[in-house]
C-alpha cells in the first residue's frame, strides 16, 4: 500500500536565493492525522505548495498515493483537497457557486456537486448563507467554506495550513469534531497550526520544521514522552508561607499562586507532601502551559542551532 | 484526467466567465452600445454624410463592419485580462491550478469566455447599427470565422497579458498604447488604399487591417487584402499565442513561485 504522501530530499531555494527547503525527508501514511508544525518562516507553507503545485520545487521527489508529480502531476492533484491559509476564493461569488466551481475543475458532475455541495455546507452550518457572496461571509464561516470546497471532490487525503487562524474557541473546537470524523471515515488529514493544543489533541504522527530542516519525525506519544519537566500552577489558600517555598524550582506568581517545575523522575506526591509540611493548602492544580508547547520550543531551538553551525562550516 | 471530466472542467471555467460578465452587464455590454451609437452618430452621421462614398459604399455602411470588429477586439481583449488577472490578485486561480485541470482546458475556458463577450458584444453593435444604416451581408460564413478567429486571438491575447502583469495598471498598457493605435490605423474609418504607397506598404504590418478587412468582405464584398492572407494572419497568430500561453502557464510564469 503506497504512503499518503511521500517527499524525499525536496529542496526549494526562491529566485532572491533564499534556500526555504534543505532537503525534507516525510512520510505520511494512509488514514494518518499528521502534523506539520514548525515557526513562522520555517518552510511549511512551502512544503504545502510543492505538494499541491502552487510552487515549483528545486529538487527532490513527491509522490501523492504512489503518483510521483513530476510523472503524473493530474492523478496526484486528484487525491488532495487543500485549505490555504489564506483566503483564495472569488470574494464576489456566491458560495454555492464557488463550491460548484471547484468540484467542476475536478470533473465532478454538477448534478453530484449539488448534493456534496449541500451536504457539506449543512455539516458546516453554512447552508443558510448559500446564496451570499463570499465576501459577506465572516471570518470564520469563510475557513469553513474553504474547508467545504477543498471536500468538493471527496479528497483521499486533505492539507489545511492554519485551518482554524482567527477562529473563536467554540467553532475551532466543532471544527476539530469535523476533522477528527474526516479523519475516521479514512481521510488523511495533514495539518499545520499555531496552536499546538491543536496538533496534540487531533494528530496521531508529528513532523517538526524548522529552516527547512526537519527537526523531529515521530509519533506524538514519543515526542510526548521526551519532555522531561513539566510545570505545574498550584492555587493555594493566601499564606506568607508562600514565598520562603523554593523546592522543584517553585516561583510565587502571587500569595495564592505557585509554579512548580517537577521532572519525570519525580512523583507530584512529594510536591504535596512539601507543601503540607509548609502549611500550605492546595485549592487546585492545572498544567501551566501545553506539553507539545514547551518540546517545540527546545526543538526549534535546536533546529536553528544545527542551521548556524551549516552557516559557519561554510 | 479521462476526457469527459476535462469537458466538465472546460464547462465550469467557460459557465464562471460568461456569468462573470453577464453578472456585471452594466460594466460589460452597455459602454460599448453607447460608444458605438456615439460612433455612428458623429463619423456616419454627421461627419460622414460629408465624406460621401468610400469604396463605392456610403461611409455609414463602410464603417460598420471596423466598428463591429474593433468592439469585438477590444471586449474579448479585456475580457479575458481583466478576468484572469483579478484571479490572480485574489488567488482565486488557485482553484484551478490546484485541481487536475490540463493547462489546455485552462486557456480555452478563458479563451472560451472572452469569445463569449467580444461575440456578444459584436451582436449588440450589429443590432445597434441597424438604427442607422441598412446592413448587408456578402458572406454570413466569412463573417462568423472571422469574428470567431479574431476574438479568439485578441482573447489569448489579453490571457498573455494577465499572466504577465503584476498590477491592475499592467492590463490597461497594452490596450491604450498599442490596440487602440492600431485598430484605429487598421482602416476601421478608412480604405488602405487611400494612403501613399509608404503608409500602405506600413499598414501591410498591422494585423488589425487584415482582420477588419476579411470582416468587411463578409458584409460588402470588399477587401483591402485578400482573404487567404487574412485567414493566414489570424491563424499564425492564434498558433503562435496559444503556444505562448501554454508555455507560460506550464512554466508558471505569474502564477507559481
Amino acid at each position: 500500500m503506497p504512503s499518503a504522501l511521500a517527499i524525499s530530499g525536496l529542496e526549494k531555494t526562491y529566485k532572491g536565493g533564499f534556500h526555504a527547503l534543505k532537503g525534507i525527508e516525510l512520510n505520511v501514511e494512509q488514514g494518518d492525522f499528521f502534523a506539520l508544525l514548525g515557526p513562522n518562516g520555517a518552510g511549511k507553507s512551502t512544503t504545502i505548495g510543492i505538494i499541491t503545485s502552487l510552487v515549483n520545487k528545486t529538487a527532490g521527489k513527491v509522490s501523492v498515493f504512489g503518483h510521483d508529480i513530476d510523472l503524473e502531476l493530474e492523478q496526484a492533484k486528484s487525491f488532495i483537497g487543500l485549505v490555504p491559509q489564506e483566503f483564495n476564493f472569488n470574494q464576489f461569488e456566491p458560495i454555492m457557486k464557488i463550491l460548484l466551481n471547484q468540484a467542476g475543475y475536478y470533473g465532478v458532475e454538477r448534478s453530484i456537486a449539488l448534493g456534496r455541495a449541500e451536504k457539506y455546507l449543512k455539516q458546516l452550518d453554512l447552508w443558510d448563507k448559500r446564496n451570499e457572496p463570499a465576501r459577506q461571509l465572516s471570518g470564520g464561516m469563510k475557513r469553513r467554506l474553504m474547508i467545504a470546497r477543498a471536500l468538493m471532490h471527496e479528497p483521499k487525503i486533505l492539507i489545511l495550513d492554519e485551518p482554524t487562524a482567527g477562529v473563536d474557541i467554540e467553532l475551532r473546537r466543532s471544527m476539530w469534531n469535523f476533522l477528527r470524523e474526516l479523519n475516521q471515515q479514512g481521510i488523511t488529514i495533514i495539518l499545520t497550526t499555531h496552536y499546538l493544543e491543536e496538533a496534540e489533541m487531533l494528530c496521531r504522527n508529528i513532523a517538526i520544521i524548522d529552516s527547512g530542516i526537519i527537526v523531529e519525525n515521530t509519533d506524538m506519544k514519543s515526542l510526548l514522552a521526551k519532555l522531561d519537566i513539566e510545570t505545574f500552577v498550584f492555587d493555594l489558600k493566601p499564606s506568607t508561607a508562600l514565598q520562603s517555598f523554593k523546592q522543584f524550582n517553585a516561583r510565587a506568581v502571587d500569595d495564592h499562586t505557585l509554579e512548580v517545575d517537577v521532572k519525570k523522575s519525580q512523583t507530584i506526591n512529594r510536591v504535596f507532601d512539601e507543601l503540607n509540611k509548609h502549611g500550605l493548602d492546595v485549592l487546585s492544580m492545572r498544567n501551566k502551559s501545553n506539553r507539545l508547547e514547551e518540546l517545540f520550543v527546545n526543538l526549534v531551538g535546536r533546529g536553528q542551532l544545527a542551521d548556524e553551525n551549516v552557516v559557519k562550516e561554510k | 484526467m479521462a476526457s469527459s471530466k476535462n469537458i466538465i472542467a472546460l464547462k465550469s471555467i467557460l459557465h464562471k466567465e460568461i456569468h462573470r460578465f453577464m453578472r456585471i452587464w452594466v460594466q460589460t455590454l452597455v459602454p460599448p452600445a453607447i460608444t458605438i451609437s456615439l460612433y455612428f452618430v458623429i463619423f456616419g452621421s454627421l461627419i460622414g454624410a460629408r465624406i460621401g462614398e468610400m469604396a463605392g459604399f456610403d461611409y455609414m455602411s463602410f464603417i460598420v463592419p471596423g466598428l463591429i470588429m474593433m468592439s469585438v477586439i477590444t471586449n474579448s481583449y479585456s475580457n479575458v485580462a481583466s478576468s484572469f488577472f483579478s484571479a490572480k490578485w485574489q488567488r482565486n486561480v488557485e482553484e484551478m491550478l490546484v485541481a487536475p485541470v490540463p493547462n489546455w482546458v485552462i486557456v480555452a475556458g478563458y479563451v472560451g469566455g472572452g469569445m463569449a463577450r467580444g461575440i456578444l458584444v459584436g451582436g449588440i453593435v450589429t443590432l445597434v447599427a441597424m438604427f442607422f444604416v441598412d446592413i448587408q451581408i456578402h458572406s454570413f460564413a466569412i463573417i462568423i470565422i472571422t469574428v470567431a478567429l479574431t476574438s479568439a486571438t485578441f482573447a489569448l491575447g489579453g490571457l498573455i497579458n494577465a499572466i504577465f502583469a503584476g498590477s491592475f495598471d499592467d492590463i490597461s498598457i497594452i490596450p491604450t498604447f498599442i490596440l487602440t493605435p492600431l485598430t484605429y490605423l487598421g482602416g476601421v474609418f478608412y480604405s488602405i488604399s487611400l494612403l501613399p504607397e509608404f503608409w500602405q506598404g506600413v499598414s501591410q504590418i498591422n494585423p488589425i487591417v487584415y482582420m477588419v478587412n476579411a470582416f468587411r468582405y463578409g458584409f460588402l464584398g470588399i477587401s483591402d487584402v485578400s482573404l487567404i492572407h487574412s485567414f493566414a494572419v489570424l491563424g499564425i497568430f492564434i498558433v503562435s499565442l496559444y503556444t505562448i500561453a501554454m508555455v507560460l502557464i506550464s512554466k508558471g510564469i505569474g502564477l507559481r513561485s
